[in-house]
């Protein structure tokens, strides 16, 4: 199994850097296959980071014509991917700065990395919570509940949670140390969990309380 | 207390290694004893899981079709202009 899923992965690999030297030799065509391998994960990503629609659709665009006019500096050290996830994050950052609507937009901020004191907890979560609520509904509390994150917290979130980066990569990408993306994951996921526990943790009836 | 080392800040320091399946097997064995006395450390490691979970698998940004096809189709004619701009080279900038 693991032969086989490292061939595959492989593969994409060979693949990928046929259609990166491509597109650096002018094919368009190529450019395109790699655009629409990730403008949905480029979209969703300046869009957890911005919180705002028009900006993460120029993000998209500008992410992608960035990565095009400097195809020749990409030495393919890393994955395509994470280098194009660096220039969109770049410039999601950018777009927050210039609305200078969030205090914490920096990355490299000092961001109080003590784990704090242990969370007190005794109304558990039914299996699938999520479940007590329509998926419009759903989908409302949890953008409510991420944009109340500072951008770094949740910047660090989604590239590991949601994108599925590895911590090293995520790490690579912002320009952390491995600890500091570890210290400001462990502080997203508490502080997401600490915030969704008022829709989804059970009452003493066992039926969950909160509403959007 | 319970008779294990761990102690509930222990616990929660290792708790993103525990969730992602990263800690050596003496470690993790450790933690999950923990869990098996320590209340307030299972609803808490539950709820987190839980929390990741629910991120991963409900997509709360997605893109619509007709922006992506829209944005695709701006990013092209971009780089067309630009390719047709370099018609000497024929290739993307080499500025870094």
């Amino acid at each position: 199994m693991g032969t086989i899923q490292s061939n595959v992965t492989d593969d994409a690999a060979t693949q990928e850097m046929a259609l990166v030297q491509a597109a650096k030799g002018g094919d368009i065509a190529a450019f395109e296959q790699l655009i629409k391998r990730y403008d949905r994960n480029v979209f969703r990503i300046a869009q957890h980071i911005t919180q705002n629609r028009e900006d993460a659709e120029d993000v998209v665009q500008e992410a992608f014509l960035k990565s095009y006019t400097n195809l020749n500096s990409f030495q393919g050290n890393s994955k395509f991917y994470t280098w194009l996830v660096r220039i969109a994050v770049n410039e999601a950052l950018m777009k927050l700065r210039r609305r200078k609507t969030d205090k914490t937009v920096s990355m490299d901020e000092d961001v109080e990395t003590e784990e704090g004191s242990m969370p007190r907890e005794f109304a558990d979560w039914s299996p699938n919570p999520e479940q007590q609520y329509g998926q419009g509904e759903l989908g409302d509390i949890l953008q409510k509940t991420i944009q109340g994150l500072p951008a770094s917290f949740r910047t660090v979130f989604v590239l590991r949670d949601v994108e599925g980066l590895s911590t090293e990569e995520t790490a690579e990408t912002l320009g952390l140390s491995v600890p500091a993306v570890k210290s400001r994951l462990l502080r997203a996921r508490l502080q997401l969990r600490e915030r969704l526990n008022r829709y989804f943790k059970k009452n003493k009836n066992g039926d969950h309380g909160g509403e959007v | 207390m319970g008779t294990t080392a761990v102690k509930c800040k222990e616990f929660l320091s290792e708790l993103n290694d525990f969730l992602d399946g990263s800690l050596e097997p003496k470690m993790y064995a450790e933690l999950q004893e923990h869990l098996q006395w320590c209340s307030n450390c299972y609803v808490v490691c539950d709820t987190t899981r839980k929390t990741i979970q629910i991120y991963k698998e409900n997509e709360i940004y997605e893109l619509p079709d007709d922006l992506r096809a829209r944005l695709q189709n701006a990013i092209l004619e971009k780089c067309r202009t630009m390719k047709a701009g370099k018609a000497g080279t024929g290739t993307p900038d080499t500025e870094s």
